[in-house]
């Protein structure tokens, strides 16, 4: 059942037909979707296939040429997210969602302590009490297996699991619903990447959080999502459950992205 | 403010308008003040012309003053709260002669005070009106160095990232270490740089019944607190704002109240404290 904002009735966020060029030339094309609630939906493609384009969109980072994004926040309703004024697409980004950067030095303040790092949205929205603050932050960085006295250090201190790991405290701290990821565990060795992995699995399940997760790795599509989607050139050209996907690829593209990747 | 819309024709230099500024400059600074008045704490941007004179003199407090005086007006000019300094007796005579104006050293016969790093001691009246020299009109500038970011951050009130500063500073510190140019919340809205006076200052401005204008002339920006406007210094709920205490008092009048310097007085490195208005001290004695 279509809502007149096109979106699904029940769907947390709704995609239809998002489009965006750059220079004329197709990034993401006509691209529709639900994400329902505590779903995680994996976006899989090979470099350059519109993964990042299209999670962006999503997120009201960067507006589509066409199409639009809906999404049915806590206590107003449902909102076309690229027709809402800034500040409230904003306050929206940073109260009931979160990105992971797959770069954590775009998703952290380099500069200030980890404990200000997790601290930053509760003052972001009027916490004006230190020791609670402190008090929150030293409870997250627990929750993402960071040693307590690394509470006053700069993420410039530390390792690459590490800074995605705050990264991920930083996004979760103010009980976002959606959380948007772009390969969050790129660029890290595997068994950091691995450690990584069981946290975000558990931290999903937990909070009953929804996410959409950009990756090209499918060993991590298939650890961490529910559903998948394909990309190829900017389009979608398979979308189902992700281990149906994975285990009987009906799309040439898909068959040779698993063929040259699997098993995991 | 004072009418000082004709020129003045009969000044003795003739090269020079009334006030230095010609009448177009000064509109258009008027113009900005004005604007700036009417939102207490918003930088508003204006299009200053060059003065002959290094920034670090004070070209934006400069250029309000001048835009703003009138013959009727008396001036007094400080500099880190003294009258006699190099910077402060060259803008005072500078302004003697420009704009014909009566100078005085005294705070409470002032009209128009020109100040740089400090807040008169002497409460402050009605109809006075306070000019800031500003180096750097930007409060969120050494955490935000994007200027589209920072005007972004201004106009939806997320000021967030100043807190993380101040939370940063008790972090590090125990306290937040912040002594000069104190970041200050005006009428609830604006986020502002009070210009480099020591927090001990930062009081003074709130709900004051004269008027403030700050100019910075490199960037190009005024921005303006009207009489009795609320001024409020950021801070914890569990670290309220305090301001600088002194064992000590003045060496020289006694007092408790005011901000004191510290002098080494002789070879031996003795040590006294002497208040910084030294307009204020001399009054007490
Ligand atoms: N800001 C931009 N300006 C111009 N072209 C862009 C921009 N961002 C992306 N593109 C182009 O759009 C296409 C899709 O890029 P996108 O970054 O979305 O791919 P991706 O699937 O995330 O790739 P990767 O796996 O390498 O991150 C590419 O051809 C890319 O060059
Ligand atoms: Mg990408
Ligand atoms: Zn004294």
């Amino acid at each position: 059942m279509s809502g007149e904002l096109g979106s699904s009735d029940g769907a947390l966020l709704s995609a239809r037909n998002v489009t965006k060029r750059f220079a004329g030339r197709v990034a993401c094309r006509d691209v529709s979707f639900d994400l329902w609630p505590g779903e995680v939906l994996g976006i899989v493609g090979e470099s350059g296939s519109g993964k990042t384009t299209l999670l962006n969109c999503l997120a009201g980072r960067i507006t589509p040429d066409a199409g639009s994004v809906a999404y049915a926040t806590a206590s107003t309703g449902t909102v076309d997210v690229h027709r809402l004024s800034e500040a409230r697409r904003r306050l929206l980004a940073r109260t009931e969602w979160g990105f992971v950067n797959q770069d954590a030095r775009e998703g952290l303040r380099m500069g200030v302590s980890a404990g200000a790092n997790i601290g930053e949205r509760l003052m972001a929205v009027g916490a004006r009490h230190y020791g609670d603050i402190r008090g929150t932050a030293a409870d997250w960085l627990a929750r993402v297996e960071i040693d307590g006295d690394r509470l006053d250090d700069r993420p410039a201190t530390f390792s690459g699991g590490m800074r995605q790991r705050l990264q991920i405290a930083r996004n979760l701290v103010s009980g976002p619903r959606l959380v948007f990821m772009d390969e969050p565990t790129g660029g890290l060795d595997v068994s950091v990447q691995a450690r990584i992995l069981d946290l975000l699995r558990g931290l999903v399940e937990r909070l009953h959080l929804s996410a959409v997760l950009v990756t090209h790795d499918l060993g991590v599509a298939r650890l961490l999502t529910h559903r998948l989607m394909v990309m190829q050139g900017g389009a979608v050209v398979e979308e189902g459950l992700t281990d149906q996907v994975l285990d009987d690829p009906q799309h040439a593209y898909t068959q040779m992205l698993v063929a040259s990747i699997l098993p995991v | 403010m004072p009418d000082t819309s004709t020129p003045d024709t009969t000044i003795a230099e003739g090269a020079y308008n009334y006030a230095y500024l010609d009448e177009q400059t000064k509109r258009m600074i008027r113009r900005a003040i004005l604007k700036a008045v009417a939102v207490p704490g918003y930088q508003v941007p204006f299009g200053g012309r060059e003065m002959p004179l290094p920034y670090g003199w004070g070209t934006g407090g400069i250029q309000v003053t001048a835009a703003i005086i009138g013959r009727d007006d008396t001036l007094k000019v400080i500099d880190q709260g003294a009258d006699d300094t190099t910077n402060a007796v060259s803008i005072r005579r500078f302004f003697a002669r420009v704009a014909e104006v009566a100078t005085t050293t005294c705070t409470e016969d002032a009209t128009v005070i020109q100040t740089r790093h400090r807040v008169p001691e002497t409460p402050l009246k009605e109809g006075q009106i306070l000019v800031f020299q500003v180096p750097i009109p930007e409060p969120l500038r050494m955490l935000e160095p994007r200027e589209t970011e920072t005007r972004t951050l201004h106009a939806l009130s997320e000021y967030g990232v100043m807190q993380v500063s101040l939370y940063e500073s008790i972090a590090r510190h125990g306290r937040i270490s912040k002594s000069y140019n104190y970041p200050v919340m005006v009428n609830g809205r604006y986020i502002m740089s009070p210009s480099p006076i020591p927090k001990f200052d930062n009081p003074k401005l709130d709900r004051s019944p004269a008027l403030q204008l700050y100019g910075a002339g490199r960037e190009k920006r005024i921005y303006a607190v009207p009489p009795h406007t609320p001024v409020k210094s950021l801070d914890f709920d569990d670290h309220p704002f305090e301001v600088e205490h002194w064992s000590e008092c003045c060496a020289l009048c006694g007092s408790k109240e005011s901000f004191l310097d510290e002098m080494i007085v002789d070879d031996a490195g003795k040590r006294l404290f002497v208040c910084s208005d030294t307009d204020y001290c001399e009054g007490r004695r």
